[in-house]
């Protein structure tokens, strides 16, 4: 169950990826991953029927991604559209967007050749996507780390930072913008690529509530793995993706069934949001009471402070004397 | 230069014409003889460089100090895909912190988000000087600091700016500060200028004199 997940986990990295870079370097929710993700898979697929092999068809999928990230992008500085609002055109139109290049609204592979194939087909199915995820990984992180030690990185850092600072610094934050949505539904488009291609056919529906699996994803990464370095942060989307991937398995091994596992989903997304605020809660009421005890307050005051504190609950009070 | 005048009087829309925030109406406007009437607030930053009145605008909180210096250094090449830490840089940075007295040299690491508002504003005064700007804008820098650190942040600006000898035009609400930096004044009022001396004139001035034309 756990290899089989660290497979998932891979092919669902690079869109994980692609929204840690709006949400996080760009501090954009990009909604256009819901359409990006199955563009990603049609047009690798319907490539791959007309002839093309796997890689070619992956990358073209890749690119397909970064034009609707494109869209989205001029939509959002060029038009001034409240960036929510951008995503959520774009998603809207790539649904028929994919239907055309699909034809219909389920298409399978039938004898085409997938990225696993190239490897020895002696090896399991978990072995042969655990090496395709990783390598597709490995190579968008790679090229992302080197991306963000450039002078480019930087300013595409900048302009989610401080817009204002870097246009004033000679940044084109419209063109970072842009690039930035660009990079992240290319990456979102290669994932729905894999899948496709793990799953032996595109579907019209399978972006539905990727966004949510996305962020809820970045989160369970940051929670586990955070750091300021770049490729720290990005072996913690991975590790996120995977987790994830873990724990809707446990839940369909739990007897859930295939239907509810959106609202799991979103179950997850409030539950990860809501941990790091009630982590930092805890840590401060800590810190408070170490520090009144250092200024020589006495265990009194310091428990009168406490009660003052709405929050401060009575097991909170007692786990901390017992220290 | 020194740009001084009433709330809502236009000293602010002055200044974010000139740095491009604000589209011109009417008329043109030069930068070392460029036309930069229609042109965005990135490509104006060739030529020059501005300090904000909040700390927090002029960094990006999110990154290092030494991250903050190397946009500051060059406005031209933000796209380039060269690498942008350099250790030979690092000894230039830690000299020019080292000149501001305020302890960062140590913290080229350091996430700008942590460093008080003193800091930052220091920080922000020193990037924008970095790139040895055509124009300096000060919009009212030292508002948001106390009384003590915006003194020495007022120092700073008068030394950074004597040493590198720039043009600066500073707007500022202290009519002290007006009259003892800079051999420029201009008073705006209503959206006009209402007085603009210079050189010997502007020393002979005194606050009084000053405060009767704010009461007209």
């Amino acid at each position: 169950m756990l290899i089989t997940s660290i497979g998932q986990g891979l092919l669902w990295a690079p869109l994980v990826i692609g929204v840690f870079l709006t949400f996080r370097i760009l501090d954009i929710p990009d909604l256009t991953t819901e359409g990006s993700f199955p563009l990603g898979a049609a047009v690798t697929v319907s490539a791959m029927i007309s002839g093309q092999s796997a890689v070619v068809a992956s990358s073209l999928g890749f690119l397909a991604g970064c034009v609707a990230g494109w869209v989205t992008g001029v939509l959002d500085t060029k038009l001034h559209m409240p960036s929510l609002l951008a995503g959520i055109l774009t998603m809207t139109g790539l649904y028929s967007v994919n239907m055309h290049v699909m034809g219909k609204s389920n298409v399978p592979l039938l004898t085409q050749k997938v990225l696993t194939n190239y490897l020895p087909a002696t090896w399991s199915v978990d072995l042969q996507t655990i090496i395709v995820g990783a390598v597709v990984t490995g190579v968008v992180i790679a090229v992302l780390i080197w991306l963000f030690k450039t002078r480019l990185g930087l300013s595409l850092m900048a302009t989610g930072d401080n817009p204002a600072m870097s246009a004033a610094n000679g940044i084109y934050t419209d063109r970072m913008v842009i690039l930035g949505y660009m990079v992240s539904n290319g990456c979102i488009a290669l994932s729905g690529a894999l899948i496709a291609q793990s799953n032996g056919y595109a579907d019209i529906g399978m972006g539905i509530g990727t966004i949510v699996i996305g962020l809820a994803s970045v989160l369970v990464g940051e929670i586990f793995l955070h750091g300021r370095q770049m490729w720290v942060r990005l072996t913690g989307m991975v590790l996120g993706a995977i987790i994830y991937r873990f724990l809707l398995t446990v839940a369909m091994g739990l007897g859930f069934p295939v239907d509810d596992l959106k609202i799991l989903s979103a179950g997850i997304l409030v539950v990860v949001i809501c941990l790091p605020i009630l982590r930092t809660k805890t840590r401060t009421r800590q810190q408070l009471k170490r520090y009144l005890k250092q200024i020589g307050a006495d265990e009194h005051e310091a428990e009168s402070t406490s009660s003052l504190n709405r929050q401060a609950s009575p097991e909170g009070l007692l786990s901390r004397d017992s220290k | 230069m020194a740009v001084i005048g009433n709330n809502g009087a236009g000293k602010s829309t002055l200044l974010n014409t000139i740095a491009g925030t604000l589209p011109a109406d009417d008329g043109e406007l030069t930068l070392a003889g460029h036309n930069v009437t229609k042109k965005s607030v990135a490509y104006r930053a060739k030529w020059l460089s501005r300090v904000f009145q909040d700390p927090k605008l002029g960094t990006a909180g999110e990154l290092s100090v030494a991250q903050n210096l190397t946009l500051a250094q060059q406005h031209n090449g933000s796209m380039s895909l060269s690498r942008y830490r350099k250790a030979s840089q690092e000894a230039t940075y830690r000299e020019l912190l080292q000149s501001l007295n305020m302890g960062l040299e140590d913290r080229l690491t350091t996430q700008v988000k942590y460093l008080s508002g003193g800091q930052r504003q220091a920080l922000s005064l020193l990037m924008a000087t970095l790139s040895h700007p055509d124009l300096l804008l000060l919009d009212e820098h030292t508002a948001a600091l106390d009384p003590q650190t915006s003194k020495k942040v007022m120092d700073l600006t008068q030394t950074i700016v004597e040493t590198n000898h720039l043009t600066t035009m500073m707007i500022t609400h202290k009519m002290s500060d007006a009259l003892t930096y800079g051999n420029r004044l201009v008073m705006v009022q209503d959206g006009q200028i209402k007085l603009d001396v210079r050189g010997a004139a502007k020393d002979g001035l005194r606050q009084e004199e000053l405060m009767s034309l704010f009461a007209d």
